[in-house]
């Protein structure tokens, strides 16, 4: 049997008195699409950038491909980096450089070269967001935020990579234009067969762009499964959280 | 409570001592493997050389009319304070001399540090600290860029460069500017000024003002990287980062200043 593409195993991570993650599990296959979903502050980001090698887990196992990231080299993390891409939840774009400089940054590692080949490749990741060439040299600032939001997205796929994580990537969009993003995603995994992890609170989002759903509560998955049982999920918790009730085991 | 206790007040002063004491090393230490990692990375490929000619143009050009501007005025008020004081005893003469030592060894390389880690500690600080509570600096990591290689090593080198220089600019406009107002106000010869003032002009004084100014720049670029880098909690987190680099590289100058000048004279 082949190895998940992300396993995580038994992680835990504590800011000061803070258990942030305590003995989180959890195992992604290839091609799949799994949304965490769980209160702010439940420690969501936290596991991406604990995948992402940026935080370090107090202990446990994070896998990539069968590939260990707790405690890996810089060498070995950069080796990592390639097959993976991360869209930010305030869209993290540099704003002093302009769209194309932004969307091919991944490709350059920041380095100016070849501009006109590179322009050529940061229209086509900004077409496959659903945006044009007249956006090229504007600069973040002077876009709207759904739109940082797509120029974002098309700075994680420029370098082509296998596993995406967005974070809270409907945040602080309108109900259309969130849409417009879940659409995107959906596309990632269906088409291309990236492997996809969302962490989010938008249930509707949730429930369109994942195969499964984990849900994460006072740092562990209490709960996981596909997204059609997300609402009969049997689990107290879930329903609490899915129907956004302030009364119940969650306080 | 137990503030009546002698015995007890005394142990919760030396606990506070030693509570201080432990944060002071933990920061040297925090911010020495901060400086050497920063120096082996910019010193490996990939190099950035847009990025450090981008900083040498904003830490060194963009900064010569304050540091001109400070440095013409205080070569000026310099004489006329040692005319004023000097001709108490008949030793008026003593101006060029005095301005050339004092701008060249002391009030150059100080002043022109005050005014750049003003200018651009804070801003470093600013910069990277938002970029860091924007995520940008994890995106950038996720991109395969390191920020020591193209952020922070590009601002560390092109400080250590530009402020030499700065220096250097700001010592002949403030020996200059003692020049004017000694000829134009208070009468002195020209030429003789001129002669005085080459007699009292010292390569070795110039060569420390140098290397002030390097330790200068080291410092400034440091502290508003470090405080930026290390920046959290939003908006307030980068007005106290900017707040504590402004500071830091102040007392960094001032003590560093000192230490040279002592290992140099005492």
């Amino acid at each position: 049997m082949t190895e998940p593409k992300i396993v995580l195993d038994n992680v835990v991570k504590t800011f000061g008195d803070n258990h942030v993650l305590d003995g989180l599990s959890l195992a992604i296959e290839p091609g799949e699409s799994v949304a965490i979903i769980g209160q702010s502050g439940s420690g969501k980001s936290v596991t991406l950038k604990c995948i992402l090698g940026l935080i370090k887990p107090d202990s446990g196992s994070i896998r990539i491909d069968g590939e260990e990231v707790v405690g890996a080299s810089g060498r070995a993390l950069a080796r990592l980096r390639p097959r993976i891409g991360m869209l930010f939840q305030g869209s993290a774009l540099f704003d002093s450089l302009p769209v194309w400089r932004n969307v091919t940054f991944g490709l350059t590692r920041g380095q100016h070269r070849d501009a006109a080949r590179l322009r050529k490749v940061a229209e086509e990741n900004l077409e496959r967001v659903g945006l044009g060439r007249e956006i090229l040299d504007l600069k973040p600032g002077e876009l709207s935020g759904g739109m940082q939001k797509r120029v974002a997205l098309a700075r994680a796929i420029a370098p082509r990579p296998e596993i995406i994580f967005f974070d809270e990537p409907t945040t602080g969009l309108d109900p259309i234009r969130a849409d417009v993003i879940n659409d995107l995603i959906v596309s990632l995994t269906d088409d291309i067969g990236v492997t996809a992890l969302t962490i989010t609170h938008d249930m509707a989002s949730a429930r369109k762009i994942a195969h499964r759903v984990a849900m994460l509560y006072q740092g562990r998955i209490i709960w996981y499964g596909p997204r059609d049982r997300l609402y009969d999920s049997g689990n107290p918790y879930v329903d609490q959280f899915v129907q956004g009730r302030a009364d119940g085991p969650i306080t | 409570m137990n503030g009546g206790n002698p015995v007890v007040a005394l142990i919760a002063l030396l606990a506070a001592i030693g509570r201080a004491t432990i944060l002071m090393f933990a920061t040297i230490g925090g911010v020495s493997r901060f400086a050497a990692r920063t120096v082996r990375r910019g010193l490996t490929p990939p190099y950035y050389p847009g990025a450090l000619f981008q900083q040498l143009a904003q830490i060194g050009w963009l900064s010569l009319p304050v540091v001109g501007l400070t440095a013409i005025f205080t070569g000026a008020a310099l004489a006329q304070q040692t005319f004023t004081a000097g001709s108490r005893f008949n030793a008026q003469s003593t101006v060029p001399a005095i301005v050339v030592i004092g701008i060249v060894r002391e009030l150059g390389p100080v002043l022109v540090g005050l005014m750049v880690a003003g200018r651009v500690s804070s801003s470093m600080a600013a910069e990277l600290g938002t970029m860091r509570v924007t995520e940008q600096l994890d995106a950038m990591t996720t991109l395969r860029t390191d920020p020591y290689r193209y952020l922070i090593a590009p601002r560390l080198f092109a400080a250590l460069i530009s402020l030499p220089l700065l220096v250097l600019i700001a010592n002949s406009i403030g020996i200059f500017g003692g020049y004017m107002l000694s000829v134009y106000k208070l009468g002195f010869n020209a030429s003789s000024y001129l002669a005085i003032t080459r007699n009292f002009l010292e390569a070795d004084d110039f060569a420390m003002a140098l290397v002030k100014a390097g330790v200068f720049g080291f410092f400034i670029a440091l502290m508003g990287c470090y405080h930026g880098f290390r920046t959290e909690g939003g908006a307030a987190g980068v007005g106290r980062a900017t707040t504590n680099a402004v500071v830091s590289s102040f007392i960094l100058i001032l003590v560093s200043n000192l230490l040279v000048t002592v290992l140099a004279f005492g």
